[in-house]
């Protein structure tokens, strides 16, 4: 759901920049109190892992296809602020590199897919923590549901920016956005399960039984 | 397993040999930006490095994808790394 340039308006662009400069601000100071020294290499190899991810979009049917986000992935692995930090940095050099995503969209990308995705999949990994219990006994379903919404809460959040720029109706946006994304989370949610459970296998203690946020 | 990054990041390079078989259906917002008619709004990029993530200069389509994906994965993963020093030398 990389906006391109074109879509915004220059208030939607102003806004979203100063949200999203200030938010990548505050994470930049926060993740260093989340650092350990196994974050490392695995902020690196998330990264990486993310950026080729969504290079693989998969259908899901109406001549339309979805790629992971990896915004929840990786707020359940590092913590939500440097998930908003390595996640701003792909959106940046996917922007920059590879055109994809636009210069002043910048903003509103990383507003969605970084902050809004890290954050939503954080909370929701929490609150599902207390329904369904905890990693590493179990909670999937956590990890799945986190997936899920912070894909659709991403797209709701594109939906009122494209919305606000005047450039379709909200009430249209929102629902076809939303409902669209609704099925492509269930793709990141699928894969951010199936690459929770790996990890739970080969290096079960870079899953925190509780994730805490810094404060 | 002390290189387990290391197979992280060959787990990253597989996927991006697998990239050019991915989906070439519009995503979810081109989807709806086509149905609801202001998909020519947007506009490209002022300047083009890897545009489209086809490395430039290749003919073979699935060669260009992988190498502009090889790319990417080394940028990701060399600038991430950088900030989680930089990180780790603060705390």
């Amino acid at each position: 759901m990389h906006i391109p340039d074109g879509f915004l308006n220059t208030a939607t662009v102003a806004t979203t920049m100063v949200i999203s400069a200030g938010g990548v601000g505050v994470a930049a100071r926060m993740a260093g109190k989340e650092m350990e020294e196994k974050k490392v290499p695995l902020m690196g190899v998330l990264g990486a892992f993310v950026f080729a991810g969504q290079m693989l979009n998969f259908p899901i049917g109406i001549g339309t296809s979805g790629h992971l986000v990896g915004a929840a992935l990786m707020s359940i692995l590092l913590g939500p602020w440097s998930a908003a930090l390595v996640m701003s940095l792909v959106i940046i050099i996917q922007c920059f590199i590879f055109q994809d995503g636009g210069l002043l969209a910048l903003g509103a990308n990383i507003l969605n897919m970084s902050l809004i995705a890290s954050f939503s999949s954080y909370f929701i990994y929490r609150l599902s923590g207390r329904a369904f219990g905890h990693l590493p006994r179990g909670n999937l379903i956590g990890v799945f549901l986190a997936a899920w919404s912070s894909v659709v809460l991403a797209s709701a959040a594109c939906a009122l920016e494209l919305g606000f720029s005047g450039v379709v109706p909200l009430g249209v946006a929102l629902p076809a956005i939303t409902g669209v994304h609704a099925l492509i989370g269930i793709g990141e949610g699928l894969i951010t399960a199936v690459v929770i459970s790996f990890v739970r296998a080969v290096r079960p203690d870079l899953i925190k039984s509780r994730v805490e946020m810094v404060r | 397993m002390k290189r387990w990054w290391l197979i992280g990041l060959i787990i990253a390079i597989f996927l991006v040999m697998l990239s050019p078989l991915a989906s070439a259906s519009p995503d979810g917002l081109e989807r709806v930006a086509q149905n609801e008619g202001f998909a020519e709004l947007a506009e490209d990029a002022p300047f083009s490095v890897i545009a489209d993530y086809l490395f430039p200069g290749i003919d073979n389509p699935a060669l260009a994808t992988i190498l502009a994906g090889l790319v990417g994965v080394a940028a990701v993963f060399g600038a991430s790394y950088a900030l989680s020093l930089m990180f780790k030398k603060k705390a």
